[in-house]
Parts: structure tokens; sequence; C-alpha cells
């Protein structure tokens, strides 16, 4: 069989499909996951296009060791991700933390279906959106974003790998079912067309090196195993040599620097797309699957005349807060339409402090919204 | 020690010889090394170290073997044992 | 006296974080003796140093890592494992490492265990066995035989423990060896063999836990429980694992149990894809349609 490497035209593929495609032209050449519904196509991807562009793709017992995997594997300087969904990402909270600590480049994509517990293994939800943010435990930041169709999948798997590398952290994709099965046109340009970010290696010698030293932007230079930096590297609270210390000020320090880092960037993380925001009354945020029906009923409510604007949250975490705080101050109501019963519709309630009404659209899922749901929330919301 | 009989080369070969230190400040009062000495070298001093322990010292130096035990079996890193050379050992009572 | 000051330099300092000595591990501990034995069995191998990476887990053997003057990674409880898998697999090159204790790699840890055993994966695994939950305050584990007495199991314990060496033999590692933190020149050999032996090689080493195990079962220091080691191990090298569970102060049976050979999780690897695919990977076909899309690239 000739071996297929990085694909370049025009594909007719799934959302799970362009993720797994996307990360290959990322420089992605490890994948750990285990099977599970609606993320399975994913790994089945990856398990026929790593061994031949020489990667590895490795099934593991279960979403613990997915997670444990890939953290391992991007230590030995190799660009890393899994995928799971629901039951799956709850087990991968524990080493996602590990991630955030030990600040380890990974992407991590989340096809989101419906739940709780096993609930609706191939409906689609967007529950998780919330554990996405909060999920491990301990504080820190986070970054998520949410792609609304194949195309989106492939790009956002790459944007996902970069703001990994630059920032030192695993990211999310939270995708979800709907996303991740349909199949849509998917352009993959030319190798030379991507932009591709790789960790910056430390400039210090061996013996001078300290792996959790930061540079301006907060982020420190990272070494790989086996380059003879002889580091350590610990889960536990630890100071700029990496080893522990166990003191509130090494902590306050620590975690700081691990929250400030994605806040302290977050014009060049966050990405938004506004449509009809500067003359509109009430402006429809959403993301991912619920972004898309959102469209449709944005334009089919500005045929009734109504002034109604769309914002789409392209990077769901870090939380555009300004942009919404900003919104706010000039139309009546923010309508978000979402799957589940309120989590991203909290923030923008937040954001938005009283100066806006927030209206949530919401959607215990099994589906997407009816259209027709939401262009009524958009009339109540003028009215 | 008592042996049935005589090895052919007993006046050929000569048993090496060590020489203990003892990092006294790292030693925490395991006592392993004087246990697992096989020719009861090491003993317990009398005086406190840094961290209040009874460090261990070669009370009967000129008898070690450089066999090394004492050394790896030291949880603490406090026990090192150089061979030493042949002119530098001090009463060959080893050969009788 | 030969007695010399903290000031002094042990040779095998430049292995070991100075600036973290001394180590947490109390008196009588033996996870000082082992992880000198490890060192001096790593020594002896001759494996470059820059391409030795240890992984713990998380208690009193997780603690390992943090000393060696290696690449070294403190990961999360049980996790050890599937994160030295991730490491070998994308660096090949690397000889890895995981060091870790009983409760991490056969209670939280035991499905990372059997199955990096079954797929033999390229490591060495070093299982600190002391009966116990030493960091935590004592409790009950996976290894504590029955009837002996834990902070969780304070009437004795009823539970069944795992023969480790079994677990391990039976999940389909190459090498299993048994040792007691006593036994530190065959431990060190052992050690170095199992760094050299390719696939996946265990050792277990059975090692006195003073502070609470050893307290509540008769044994109050690491030397009473030395000495149970000293006069209840049996060597016996390649004794069927399946019959060498340990009792409470009963004999102890120690020794090489297994060393045989069987093709690595990467050796199969490499033979499905040699046989799937044709040894060049091609350039880059750009000669297709040129695709320009906006947003493509992000910023």
């Amino acid at each position: 069989m000739p071996r297929v490497g990085p694909l370049v035209g025009e594909f007719f593929m799934n959302g799970d499909t362009a993720c797994a495609e996307g990360a290959i032209s990322a420089g992605c050449r490890f994948f750990a996951g285990y099977p599970i519904t609606p993320a399975t196509e994913v790994a089945e991807r990856m398990s026929a296009r790593l061994p031949e562009i020489d990667g590895i793709f490795v099934q593991m017992e279960d979403e613990l060791a997915s997670m444990n995997a890939i953290l391992g594997a991007s230590w030995a300087g190799v660009k890393a991700m899994t995928a799971t969904s629901g039951p799956g990402f709850s087990l991968m909270m524990e080493n996602l933390g590990l991630g955030v600590m030990l600040e380890t480049p990974c992407v991590l994509a989340n096809i989101q279906r419906a739940g709780p517990s096993t609930g609706l293994p191939t409906l689609v939800g967007q529950g998780d959106m919330m554990q996405a943010r909060w999920g491990s435990h301990g504080c820190y930041s986070i970054i998520a974003l949410s792609p609304s169709s194949p195309q989106e999948c492939y790009q956002l798997t790459i944007k996902a790998f970069n703001l990994s590398e630059k920032y030192r952290l695993p990211v999310l994709i939270m995708s979800d079912e709907i996303v991740g099965h349909m199949s849509e046109k998917v352009v993959i340009p030319p190798p030379e067309d991507i932009e591709i970010f790789s960790r910056r290696k430390p400039t210090a010698v061996p013996e001078e090196y300290l792996p959790f030293e930061p540079d301006a932007d907060l982020v420190p230079p990272m070494a790989n195993a086996g380059e003879g930096y002889r580091f350590h590297v610990t889960g536990l609270t630890h100071d700029e040599r990496g080893y522990p210390v166990m003191t509130a000020e090494a902590q306050d320090r620590l975690v700081r620097r691990l929250v400030q880092k994605i806040e302290q960037n977050k014009t060049d993380i966050i990405d938004i797309e506004e449509d009809g925001i500067d003359n509109a009354e009430v402006v429809v945020c959403s993301y991912g699957i619920s972004a898309r029906v959102s469209q449709f009923a944005v334009e089919r409510a500005r045929d009734e005349g109504i002034k109604v604007g769309m914002l789409r949250l392209v990077t769901v975490w870090p939380f555009p807060e300004e942009t919404i705080r900003q919104i706010s101050q000039r139309v009546k109501a923010f309508v978000v339409p979402e799957i589940n019963y309120g989590q991203i519709a909290l923030e923008v309630e937040r954001c938005a402090g009283g100066a806006a009404d927030t209206i949530l659209v919401p959607n215990m899922g099994g589906s997407a919204h009816r259209p027709e749901t939401i262009i009524d929330a958009i009339r109540g919301a003028v009215r | 020690m008592k042996y049935w009989r005589k090895a052919l080369d007993q006046d050929k070969v000569k048993p090496s010889h060590g020489q203990v230190e003892i990092l006294k400040d790292k030693c925490k009062g395991c006592r392993f090394c004087i246990e697992f000495c096989p020719r009861q070298v090491l003993e317990e001093s009398t005086e406190f170290n840094r961290k209040g322990y009874h460090p261990v010292y070669a009370a009967r130096g000129d008898d070690c073997v450089n066999c090394g035990l004492c050394e790896l079996i030291c949880p603490d890193f406090a026990i090192m044992v150089t061979p030493l050379e042949e002119e530098e050992v001090k009463g060959e009572k080893c050969h009788a | 006296m030969n007695l010399k000051g903290s000031d002094e330099k042990h040779y095998i300092d430049k292995y070991l974080r100075e600036d973290r000595m001394p180590h947490i591990w109390c008196p009588g501990c033996g996870l000082g003796s082992i992880l000198h034995c490890f060192l001096s069995g790593l020594i002896k191998t001759g494996i470059s140093m820059d391409k030795v990476v240890v992984v713990s887990g998380i208690g009193c053997t997780g603690r390992v890592a943090g000393y060696l003057k290696l690449d070294s990674f403190h990961t999360t409880h049980g996790r050890a494992i599937p994160f030295a898998t991730g490491l070998k697999l994308a660096n090949p090159k690397l000889k890895v490492v995981v060091f870790s204790g009983d409760g991490d790699l056969i209670a939280i840890g035991g499905n990372h265990l059997i199955h990096a055993a079954r797929r033999n994966i390229d490591m060495t695994v070093i299982c600190v066995n002391n009966f116990n939950y030493g960091m935590t305050g004592g409790q009950l584990g996976p290894t504590t035989p029955l009837t002996a007495r834990t902070t969780t199991s304070p009437i004795g314990n009823y539970e069944r423990p795992f023969n480790v060496p079994y677990l391990a033999a039976a999940s389909g590692a190459v090498y299993v060896a048994r040792w007691t933190s006593m036994h530190v020149r065959r431990l060190e050999q052992t050690i170095t063999e199992g760094l050299l032996k390719r696939g996946f090689s265990f050792i277990e080493v059975i090692s006195p836990c003073p502070t609470v195990y050893g307290r509540m079962n008769r044994q109050p220091t690491g030397l009473d429980q030395l000495r149970y080691y000293r006069e209840n191990s049996v060597i016996r090298h390649g004794a069927d694992p399946k019959e060498v569970d340990i009792d409470l102060n009963g004999k102890i049976v120690v020794g090489k149990f297994i060393d045989i050979e069987r093709p690595t999780y990467s050796d199969l690897l490499d033979e499905v894809v040699q046989k799937a695919f044709e040894p060049e990977l091609p350039k880059p076909d750009t000669s297709k349609k040129r695709a320009t899309v906006a947003g493509s690239t992000p910023k």
C-alpha cells in the first residue's frame, strides 16, 4: 500500500475525520484514545493515518490512560492528542489537571453527547461547557474552541495545537455529535499555507535551565525528555526549578501565573464572529451546532424586520467578557440558545451585568434547536 | 570463621581492604549497616549528629573487606567505602 | 573516628538532587536502600543518563522521581505507567523506568499495569511493596496480608491480597523478579538485568514501613523487618509465580521468576507497518487544485 502524507485538496468528510486531518496537518504524530460514541471516528481515522506517516496510534485501556499517554508523548517532544465524549471526558478531567499543572501542550477533542452519565450516546448535547472550564479540581484557566462545521473542525484543530504549543497547556475542542457526524466539503490547503507554531525551546544550558521560569508572556520555554536537561516536573505545587514547595506563597505564585498566562493573552487567543451587531437591538450569542441553527433563525428574524445580530463564540474559553460587556451597553437583550439547561448563558448574564437581559433558549439534548424556537425567543426579546 | 580445608591458593589471594567513611550528619540511626556488615565493622557512636541521632562509626575499620554492602544498604547515602591499596593496609590480621 | 560532616559529598550525590536532600523517608524505611540499588544498578548498565526517564506516581515511593537528577516525572496517583507508555512510544530511544509503590501500581493503577504488561511496552517497573499506604498514614492496601492490622483494618485484614509477581507474569511481563530491600546486591544485579531486558520487566521489592505497618504488626523498626526478611526469605529462582503469595509474617519467596522473550509493542507495530506500507513517505502532493480558504491559517 502506498503511503499517503498530509492531504491537500477538497474532500467530503465528517467533522470527526476533519478533526483528525487537522491534527495531522498541525503536526500531531501521537494519538491515544479509547472508543466512545460519537468520538470514535477521530480514533478510527487516526489509526489508519498515523502509521503511514510514522506516527503512533495507541488504543489505551481507558480515558485515564489515554490522557496520561498524550501527556507523556508531549514530554517526549511529539505533538499529541486524544478524542472522547461525555463519560470519557469526565475520566480525563483528573489528568487534564496534570496537563495544566505540568504545562503540557496537547489537544483534547470532546465530541459532546447528551448527559448526565451515559445519557444519549448517539445524540447531540452541549452540556460539558462548564465542565470544560472547571472540570478538574483546583483553580486554573483553560482554552476551549467550538467548531460549527467539518471545515471548522479541521481548522480549529490546527489552531488548538498552535495555542497549546504557544501557551503550554491542554487545549479543548468542544465539538458535538452533529458537527462530528455531519459530512460536508472540507478544503485542506497545502502545508506551506498552514501556519504551525511549535513550543519554544530553552536557550539556557542544562545546568542553568529552570523548567518553570516564564518569559514575558508568562509561558516557560520547554525542554523535552532525553535532551540532557535532566529536569524534574511534578503535579505538586512547585517553584521555577520544578521542585515541590508546600507553602501558600508558592501556591499563589504558581496558580496566579497559570491563570494569568491565559488571561493576559486573551486578545491573542479569543476568536469570535460578529454579524450585524452594530445596529442590533437583540444579539443571539451561541456556539457549535447551536450557532449554525441560530444563524438561520437570525436571518429569518431579519426578514421580519427585527434588528438582530449574531455573535458566534469560536473560542468559548477564555470567555470574551469585554465583547459581551460592550455589546450589552447597546442592546436590549442577548438570546442564548444552547443544548443544555443554561451554561454559557450564565456567563453572558454575568458579563452583561444587568445592562441587557439574557434570554436562555434551553434544549436538554438529543437534537438541535428548531429554528422556530429561537425565532420566537428573538421576537420575545424585542417586544 | 572456620574452614574445613585450606584453599589451594590461599597464600596467593588476599582479600581486598576498604576504607569506610561516614557522612555523619546524614545518618538517621536505622542500624541497617551495623546489622548487616559481614565483618561487624560498624557501631553506633555516643555523639549526636545535627539531626539528633547517634551516627554510626567504623569501630573496626581495619576489618573492612570493601564489600560495599553498608554503602548500598544505607537508606540515607551516609556511607562510602573506598578500596585501599595494598600498602595502605594496616595490620595484616585478615590473612591469619 | 572516621566521621565526616554533611558538607562531605557521597559519590552517588551527582545522580541525586542535592538541593532536595535529605529525603522525606522515615528512619528504617527501605526506600533509600532501594534508590541506591537502582542508581548503582543503572550505572552498571552503561546506559546514557541523559536518555533515562523515571516516572513515579503518588505516595512515599512516588517521591523517588523528585530525588533523581535525571529527567523525571511525578505524575498523578496510579498513572505513572500510561504516562511512561506515552513517553516510550513517542521516543523509543528513551530508557523508561516506572518507580512507584504497591498502592499506586496495583490498586489505583492496576488496570494500567496489566495492560502495559499485556502490550509488552519496553519499560522497567520497580514496584516497592510495603504492604500498606504509608504516606496517608498506613491504610489497608491491595497487598496487605490477610489478618494484618492497618489503620483501616484495625481488627485485622479480611481481604485477600494480590500476589504481585503472579499478576505481572499472568498479564504478560517478560521479566518478573522479587527481592526485599535487604537483598541489596541481588536487587542491584536484578535492576541492571531488568533495565537491559527488552520488553516489560517487573521487579517487586518488599520494603519495610516501620512507622505505620511495622508498628501495627509487631515489627516496630525497619531493622525488625529486615531481620524478618533475613530469617524468612527463600531464594527460589524460576519459582512458579502462582506459589509466591505472602502471608502475614510468613515466608517470602524471592528470586527471578520469569525471564522470557516476546516481541514488544513496537516490534509488532513495526512489523505490521512494514507489511502494510511501502517504505517511503511521499512528498506532499501540491499538483492538485490549490485551495485557499479564508481563515485556514489560525492567527
